[in-house]
């Protein structure tokens, strides 16, 4: 048994894939010079202290890596609308190597989108030191593990029609609530809200430029809360999801 | 080849398939609905066992149960002494589920290689590829296919973990007849390396011709379990016809063996549970019938007798009980 061959094929799968593929990495980056282009000298945007290009850098890539984690879901439910789900089950395939699979592969999309948007950042004048990117990569992958499960869970529970219109709406949401369109006041209402979403905390990476440390002891609380509890449910979702659907 | 795998497990061929009083509902909108109502089933290792019945009759919800991916609201099933996500973890199960497509973006022989991985003594992917005949489409991208195709790549995927159960729900479903034809050609070569296989199928020739032993299902029950020989000789198994055009039909169905006779106007047809007995009891009485004909009903004909009038409440009495 080799659980690497079977990730191997998994990530070969979602590569090969092209229409998800070139849309998912495609999105953000139109995005991001429609919205940041527009406001390409703005030092300080909003009153976060922040470039308006870095600041929708970070934006977008939290947009993009949050689809990209929550895509792995749109997968999965296309798998069980096929019964490839019931097939994976008479097999001794651990749900410990299959949620890794998932994790990794939505992790690989979410890198590529990261990386997409760092290079469309630098070509709108956004400069940090080698240290700054690595810590700010760093926080952005550990606000994402929240939405891996987040992916699997809304998988084995939404049909693939249904997921569609879930993701979207969800998303936007989301990226609404957390400061990817525009920056959050610093109090308010949204801003209360805000404080209690890890996608929130994605964009908020974006604030390692200034020097400090941008996460107070409050994300990652929320991070770890949200991460705890989306993987009880995920793995709830997948142990019960063995019927014909 | 794969001598190791089958070494490794041979202790199992001693042990047997247990399902034990299995009872199944699911909701439905006017209370739950009995899908299984309460089956004993054993089965030998080796032994080829196709599980007929019409839809409906609980036959899919039988074998998610023997998988593990139902648990049944009563009753026990033993798959070799384990419990069925036992063996399904330990490898010993290959599956082709009644639903279902496969995934996209993968070569079929990428595909087969990525289930492979997952077994701990899987096949060689190109012996699995060559028996179930798709080694000329190994190279082709999985989303390609067409409905035998994919049929017969499934079947490599329920293959290729070389399993000692192998459980197979209307396999034939989307296949041609060539194609079903050389599918039930493997599906024996596999058999005949020892190994217990389950089929569900409403092709009754199928039964037939390819298994051991038949367990008629209807209304989730079981109605017949026995060598499908058996199973035929349930119901009026042979048909005398004859040319007969003054007997009475009331006295001719009363004739030894006879079950009914009716008549299509010179020719009477008597339906038989002794066709012996019943020939010589109309030779007797009626030396001057003509054209005789004696014929074996198919199971066609039994399976319709069997379920048509099947109770609604679970049943008891089995007619055959078969453990050869």
């Amino acid at each position: 048994m080799n659980s690497l061959v079977y990730m191997r094929y998994e990530l070969l799968r979602t590569l090969r894939n092209r229409r998800f593929f070139v849309l998912s990495l495609g999105f953000p980056l139109v995005l991001y010079y429609l919205i940041a282009g527009s406001n390409r000298n703005v030092k300080d945007i909003g009153g976060t202290g922040l470039s308006a290009p870095l600041y929708f850098m970070v934006g977008l890539a939290s947009f993009g890596t949050m689809s990209a984690m929550l895509s792995s879901g749109a997968r999965i439910a296309a798998e069980r609308a096929v019964g490839w789900n019931r097939q994976l089950r008479i097999t001794p395939l651990s749900p410990r190597t299959y949620f890794r699979a998932k994790v990794l592969t939505a992790y690989m999309m979410a890198l590529l989108s990261l990386f997409a948007l760092y290079i469309a950042g630098t070509t709108m004048g956004v400069s940090l030191e080698a240290d700054q990117w690595l810590k700010m990569t760093g926080l952005i992958l550990i606000a994402l593990v929240p939405f891996g499960a987040l992916g699997i869970l809304i998988g084995h529970l939404l049909t693939p029609d249904s997921i569609g219109p879930a993701l979207g709406g969800g998303i936007a949401l989301l990226a609404f609530v957390s400061g990817t369109w525009f920056p959050i006041p610093s109090h308010g209402f949204l801003h209360d809200i805000a404080q209690f979403l890890p996608s929130y905390w994605l964009v908020q990476a974006a604030h390692i430029a200034e020097g400090a440390h941008p996460w107070p002891a409050r994300a990652w609380i929320v991070i770890a809360a949200w991460t705890v509890v989306l993987s009880a449910l995920a793995a709830r979702a997948y142990r019960g999801d063995t019927g014909r659907v | 080849m794969s001598a190791s795998g089958i070494a490794a497990r041979a202790p199992w061929r001693a042990s047997e398939i247990q399902l034990s009083g299995l009872v199944k509902s699911f909701p439905g909108p006017d209370g739950p609905i009995e899908a299984v109502r309460g089956i004993d089933v054993g089965i030998s290792a080796g032994e080829t066992l196709a599980l007929l019945g019409p839809n409906g009759a609980g036959k899919s919800t039988t074998i998610d149960m023997l998988l593990g991916l139902l648990t049944p609201d009563a009753g026990t099933v033993s798959v070799f002494g384990r419990s069925p996500s036992e063996a399904v973890a330990e490898g010993a199960v290959g599956a082709m589920l009644q639903t279902g497509a496969l995934i996209r973006d993968l070569s079929v022989r990428e595909l087969v290689a990525m289930m492979a991985s997952l077994y701990p003594a899987p096949m060689p992917v190109d012996e699995v590829l060559a028996l179930t005949g798709v080694s000329e489409i190994a190279s082709q991208r999985t989303n390609k296919l067409s409905g035998g195709q994919t049929q017969r790549v499934r079947f490599a995927v329920a293959l290729v973990s070389n399993p000692e159960l192998l459980v197979l729900d209307e396999p034939t479903v989307a296949m041609d007849v060539e194609g079903r034809r050389s599918f039930w050609t493997t599906m024996r070569e596999f058999a005949a390396r020892g190994k217990t296989i389950v089929f569900a199928t409403h092709y009754l020739e199928e039964a037939d011709a390819y298994a051991d032993r038949a367990v008629l299902m209807a209304h989730g029950g079981i109605v017949a379990d026995g060598p499908t020989t058996e199973i035929r000789a349930m119901v009026g198994t042979r048909t005398i016809r004859a040319t007969l055009p003054a007997a009475d039909t009331g006295e001719l169905g009363a004739l030894p063996g006879v079950t009914a006779a009716e008549r299509h106007g010179d020719v009477v047809i008597l339906s038989c549970a002794d066709s012996d007995a019943a020939i010589r009891a109309l030779l007797t009485a009626h030396s001057d019938a003509r054209d005789i004909e004696i014929t074996a009903a198919g199971l066609e004909q039994a399976f319709l007798a069997l379920t048509a009038d099947a109770p609604a409440e679970p049943l008891t009495g089995k007619p055959a009980q078969g453990t050869p």
